[in-house]
């Protein structure tokens, strides 16, 4: 008959006019609750239809893959040797390998001997030609440039704003680490460390002379950090890039700085006697 | 039967054995392309024409893909148009050239054998400088009409002009920064010739789009027939159109609500990807086709990375890519498919009067997919996902994020189950939806049957590519006729519909959405069975400058759109580079407009949004 | 909906301490910003790869319909706001200019995407005009490329908050109520490259330069204060330390000192923050004389 197959459409139109009171209802109150399983049900595959992000109230949270501007890690503050000490080692590879060519590096020399340093004395991100790719990221060989999660940048001038310096790109492997608890891990297993690779080097080279059999750091940092119960916990302090969420993690890295703390005085006394 | 009984078998032979005919009745014509890492053959340009003939009619080539120039500026120092032929029966591709002078570049236009050449050679005209006696409406067609030099030439150089190929060496060491504009007078990205004219300055572009369409008052034919006056009226659509899908523009003329005529206008997107491309190194090129058709993203990536894998595996160090990598890219590109069959229908609806609604409905179902991509490869659009020989990462075990921004609210789903409710449930979900809302409905029925009508014929010689084709009963699809990567074990059928008009195309977008489906079926448990599997051929993720051999290579996928070519000349040890010398893209949404001229004539002014819609052009790639 | 009283009450005049909490004293300014921030109805205007992130951030998810964006219309004479969503080519900036001179005032310009702020990605390219801000004024930029529906919809915010700060009172921030019709903004033309009419001097002053052979028409040495990247040679990776500027951060941000402004647009804008500026101490200095009174 004429007019069914349109009135089959209006049909299905009612229908999901009806399933969004249905959701309503479903959540009612627990709308804005933190919790993975109300938002995250909510935004997953077991909603029907889909539900508006209150964005400012509620934001969804990027995954720990996403990729928006770079930023550059350096050591946490409290680090006992390297506090504060960039990760890149100014070797280049990210303005080579990147497409658009938005990465420039000032290469770090020693004011004495003129030599080249490994660190940058000054790295630029024109942000208003980042294309996200993330290959910085990808070919760092040292870890130490990552791609943000924070995606809150617009501004009124860009003359001012749009071209990102070292202080404005630095952000200590703390944050990376809260952001990206998973791959953080990843990359830690792989380089062998918590720390820079070359702070691995360093204390290797101490256990080599002194204790060969000790265990290497990465063999200590041993559960995975993706507890779900550490995500779950209120946003940190934003880009301030406080302390981690994971106290169990904090505890270890304390025990090996003490360690390495201990290898160093035994050392400094060997070298002394 | 003593003579004629060739003519049969001819359409079947191999391409090996059309190369040797074509040989035989040419001898003088024709020689094999012996460079290096080079096939097919080079054609003499005088006999270009009637060598085509014979390619199309005796031998059976009815479809020109590609049709592009490569400019060897140093390399031989001339310039040459490439051709990349096929049957619209399936099989392999028949590549032959022709070359020319750079300073007086000529080659006889192709349009009369295939029209699909029409705005390929267009191109190669606006960008390249090549003429083509024989060319219909031979005017540019990216750039506008009266810039200043054919900017793809090896010797053309941009105002913000750095340095011949990437990486560039301000950046590192001694990078410091500064903005190109700083280094332009006019603080623009704008130079001028020294010969500049100011006091006879004005914009010919305008005029040169209407001269084409032979406009102007014909006074005798308005006075004519008892002071009745009729007149045709020339309606222009766009670049700011809300149906155009972007910057596109058409010109039509119209005699009362009838399209007489419709003249394509595009470049408002002309980004220059191919310069940009050719200045990149391989590995920089991947982001860059993300942004060509920016709604299936994953497709693109695979286009250029098989080209660039056809390349590598001339060399010795290569590797396959392993199943599991070639699974994750399946799925991947069939997601995106989706992703753009629902855009596309969605905007099509929107084109002919069902405002925003089932769009609305549609892309509920890309946002999830969104979300898996972004958890994947980092990006909603720009997947930038596939790399040679292995891809940016594998899956990750757990879809979730982390709070970083105050409000974060966080999501955690394990990635197989996400993916296997949205294959099993979701997406044929909105699927049906989409069908109750849509398929039977009388309004979308009588607005869309019989409208835009494209004959099967017409749809090879025009060079239309994809739910286009298909629409129109030729059931060609390159996972099928010329298979890539695992498409040939898994299990689907080819979408054809017969009536070639809008909704046939509908139909057959409908049908590859559940087919897309039924891929995505078989790839799940191949994934699952491949857990553990590297997706990189020997464990490590691949160079970033990776040494390409010598020669050129032809990729192409099936792309939502329809055929997405990348034809890549590596300079190999010529310059020395990671840096491809001719990286052009055949483009389905540019190719497949071709036909619009002739799609729209006849139907009323209402109908050209939905024609246009039901090609399903992204301007991104259209334009480049 | 933001109307907040204890915000409204926060003005310099007196108000009597009974009356505190039972009447809204507002000014002119934000009454009419109020109005106008809520309901900003963008431009139907889709150019590139972030055309399709605003359409996502304008559908049933991210909706941004709840700031009174309300709806998108495809002429610019319904539309407040231009979202220039993605990259501009010379070919298409011609139109982007015609349909800005033809929204209504007050209009805003909201560059979306590294491409429409300055560039992006395919900033080198001979037909990618670098930046929006090149041809129109520009008050949001949203960087990303493409921005997600979240970081659009943060711009979105921005804006309403810039117009949250501006005076009715002062000109140069809602310049339409001035005196006397606006003038609109030169519509470029297409020649042998894009001219820019406002540039139209210059174009010539350099190609009376080039005529007589002095320097290529469209680009410069730069003047020595301006010398920032030392042209790479042999030598330079061993160049001594002071080769390379002290601090090369603060480098990166100031414009050429003692030369003119690289395009009308931007010194336009200078002098309005600046009379803006002045503006302020003016009124901080009466204000201060009136307290003394």
């Amino acid at each position: 008959m004429y007019g069914t197959g349109l009135a089959k459409g209006l049909l299905l139109t009612l229908r999901h006019f009806v399933d969004s009171y249905i959701d309503d209802i479903r959540y009612g109150f627990r709308k804005y609750s933190h919790s993975v399983d109300n938002f995250g049900v909510r935004q997953g595959t077991q909603t029907k239809g889909v539900i508006t992000v209150q964005y400012p109230d509620e934001k969804v949270a990027v995954p720990e893959r996403f990729r928006f501007v770079p930023f550059l890690i350096i050591e946490d503050e409290d680090h006992p040797t390297r506090a504060g000490k960039d990760w890149c080692t100014s070797c280049g590879i990210c303005a080579k390998v990147c497409p658009p060519q938005c990465i420039w590096i000032v290469r770090g020399n020693d004011p004495v001997t003129g030599r080249p340093v490994p660190e940058p004395e000054a790295f630029f991100i024109d942000i208003d030609i980042c294309m996200n790719c993330g290959y910085c990221a990808e070919y760092c060989p040292f870890d130490a440039i990552k791609m943000d999660h924070d995606y809150e940048l617009a501004s009124y001038d860009r003359t001012t704003h749009h071209i990102h310096d070292k202080d404005r790109l630095s952000k200590p492997n703390s944050y990376w680490r809260s952001i990206a608890p998973t791959r953080a891990y990843e990359e830690m297993l792989s380089r062998g460390t918590w720390e820079h690779k070359d702070a691995a080097k360093e204390a290797r080279r101490g256990q080599t002379s002194s204790r060969p059999s000790a265990p290497r750091p990465a063999a200590q940092a041993a559960p995975a950090p993706a507890q779900p119960a550490a995500q779950a916990t209120p946003a940190p302090a934003a880009s301030a890039g406080g302390a981690t969420p994971w106290s169990e993690d904090d505890a270890k890295r304390e025990e090996r700085r003490r360690k390495a703390l201990e290898r160093k005085a035994r050392r400094a006394a060997k070298r002394g006697g | 039967m003593p003579t004629a009984a060739p003519a049969a078998p001819l359409t079947n032979t191999s391409i090996e054995g059309a190369i040797d005919h074509l040989k035989a009745s040419y001898p003088d014509a024709i020689s094999a392309d012996d460079r290096e890492g080079y096939g097919g053959i080079i054609v003499d340009s005088a006999q270009l024409l009637d060598i085509a003939r014979v390619i199309r009619d005796e031998l059976g080539f009815d479809y020109l893909s590609s049709a592009t120039a490569v400019d060897y500026l140093g390399a031989g120092d001339h310039m040459e148009m490439v051709y990349h032929a096929y049957r619209s029966s399936g099989g392999g591709t028949l590549v032959f050239k022709a070359q020319t002078d750079r300073d007086n570049a000529e080659i006889p236009s192709l349009v009369s054998v295939w029209r699909g050449a029409d705005f390929q050679e267009r191109e190669a005209w606006d960008l390249y400088g090549i003429r083509f006696p024989g060319h219909p409406n031979l005017k540019r067609i990216l750039m506008w009409e009266g810039f200043h030099g054919h900017p793809m030439r090896k010797d053309w150089r941009e105002a913000y002009y750095e340095e011949e190929l990437k990486p560039f060496d301000s950046r590192w060491p001694g990078g410091h920064v500064h903005r190109a504009e700083e280094k332009n007078v006019f603080g623009k990205n704008v130079s001028y010739p020294r010969e500049i004219d100011l006091s006879r300055l004005m914009d010919t572009s305008e005029t040169a789009v209407y001269q084409s369409l032979g406009l102007g008052v014909d006074v005798e034919r308005v006075m004519d027939k008892d002071g009745f006056e009729t007149n045709e009226l020339v309606v222009n659509m766009g670049p700011h159109h809300p149906s155009t899908h972007g910057v596109f523009r058409m010109v039509l003329t119209v005699d009362g609500e009838t399209v007489t005529s419709l003249e394509p206008v595009m470049g408002y997107l002309h980004r220059n990807h191919e310069k940009i491309g050719e200045r990149n190194t391989y590995l920089h090129n991947i982001p860059f086709t993300d942004r060509l058709d920016y709604i299936s993203s994953m497709g693109n990536n695979h286009g250029y990375v098989l080209a660039v894998e056809q390349l590598l595996s001339l060399g010795r160090r290569y590797n396959e890519p392993t199943y599991r990598c070639e699974a994750l890219r399946v799925m991947m590109v069939e997601l995106s498919r989706i992703v753009n069959h629902l855009w596309a229908i969605g905007f099509w609806l929107n084109d002919i009067g069902a405002f925003f609604t089932p769009v609305l409905y549609f892309i509920q179902e890309r946002e999830r997919i969104l979300d898996f991509f972004e958890a994947v490869a980092g990006s909603r659009m720009m997947c930038n996902y596939m790399r040679f020989g292995g891809l940016f990462a594998d899956l990750p075990e757990r879809l979730k994020s982390v709070s970083n921004l105050t409000n974060d609210r966080v999501r955690d789903y394990n990635t197989m189950q996400f993916l296997t409710e949205m294959v099993s449930e979701r997406i044929p979900r909105t699927i049906d939806e989409l069908e109750q809302l849509l398929t039977q409905n009388e309004i979308l029925i009588e607005r869309s049957v019989g409208v835009g009508v494209l004959s099967a014929e017409d749809a090879i010689n025009y060079s239309a590519a994809g739910p286009l084709l298909r629409g129109s009963g030729v059931p060609y699809d390159i996972r099928r006729a010329d298979p890539y990567s695992i498409y040939e074990e898994l299990d689907f059928d080819v979408a054809v519909e017969d009536a070639g008009d809008m909704y046939a195309r509908y139909r057959v977008r409908v049908k590859e959405l559940r087919e897309s489906v039924r891929i995505l079926r078989q790839i799940l448990p191949r994934l699952e069975a491949t857990k553990g599997q590297s997706i990189w051929a020997d464990g490590k993720p691949g160079a970033y400058a990776p040494r390409v051999p010598l020669g050129e290579a032809y990729g192409r996928v099936e792309n939502g759109k329809g055929e997405l070519g990348y034809y890549i000349v590596s300079a190999g040890g010529r310059s020395g580079t990671a840096n491809p010398w001719r990286y052009h893209v055949r483009a389905p949404s540019f190719i497949n407009l071709t036909p619009m001229g002739i799609m729209s004539k006849g139907y009323k002014v209402a109908d050209i949004v939905g024609i246009l819609g039901s090609i399903d052009i992204v301007l991104g790639e259209t334009d480049r | 909906m933001d109307l907040n009283l204890q915000e409204l009450n926060a003005t310099e005049f007196p108000v009597p301490a009974e009356l505190e909490s039972n009447i809204a004293i507002t000014s002119l300014s934000q009454l009419y910003n109020w109005g106008r921030r809520n309901s900003m109805w963008p431009m139907l205007f889709g150019l590139a790869c972030c055309a399709i992130e605003m359409i996502a951030t304008a559908s049933s998810r991210f909706d941004f319909s709840r700031f009174g964006f309300e709806v998108m219309r495809a002429t610019p004479r319904q539309a407040d706001l231009m979202i220039v969503s993605g990259t501009v080519t010379k070919k298409m900036v011609v139109p982007i200019v015609r349909l800005y001179n033809q929204m209504p005032e007050p209009k805003y310009v909201l560059a979306m995407g590294a491409c429409a702020s300055g560039g992006g990605p395919f900033k080198e390219g001979y037909n990618v005009v670098s930046g929006m801000d090149k041809y129109l004024p520009v008050d949001v930029y949203v960087p990303g490329c493409p921005p997600t529906p979240q970081a659009l919809l943060y711009g979105m915010i921005a804006l309403q908050r810039k117009i949250d700060g501006q005076s009715i009172a002062n000109g140069d921030d809602v310049p339409w109520y001035g005196a006397g019709s606006a003038e609109p903004t030169p519509v470029p033309v297409l020649g042998p490259d894009i001219i820019d009419p406002r540039q139209m001097d210059m174009i010539r002053r350099q190609a009376e330069r080039a005529a007589q052979e002095m320097t290529a028409l469209g680009t410069r040495e730069l003047p020595a204060a301006m010398q920032l990247a030392p042209a790479k040679t042999a030598a330079s990776t061993a160049a001594p330390a002071e080769a390379a500027p002290a601090n090369g951060n603060a480098l990166a941000y100031e414009l050429p000192t003692g030369g003119t402004p690289w395009t009308e647009a931007e010194d336009i804008r200078e002098k309005r923050r600046l009379r803006a500026l002045a503006r302020k101490a003016l009124r901080a200095s009466r204000r201060a004389s009136a307290e003394e009174e």
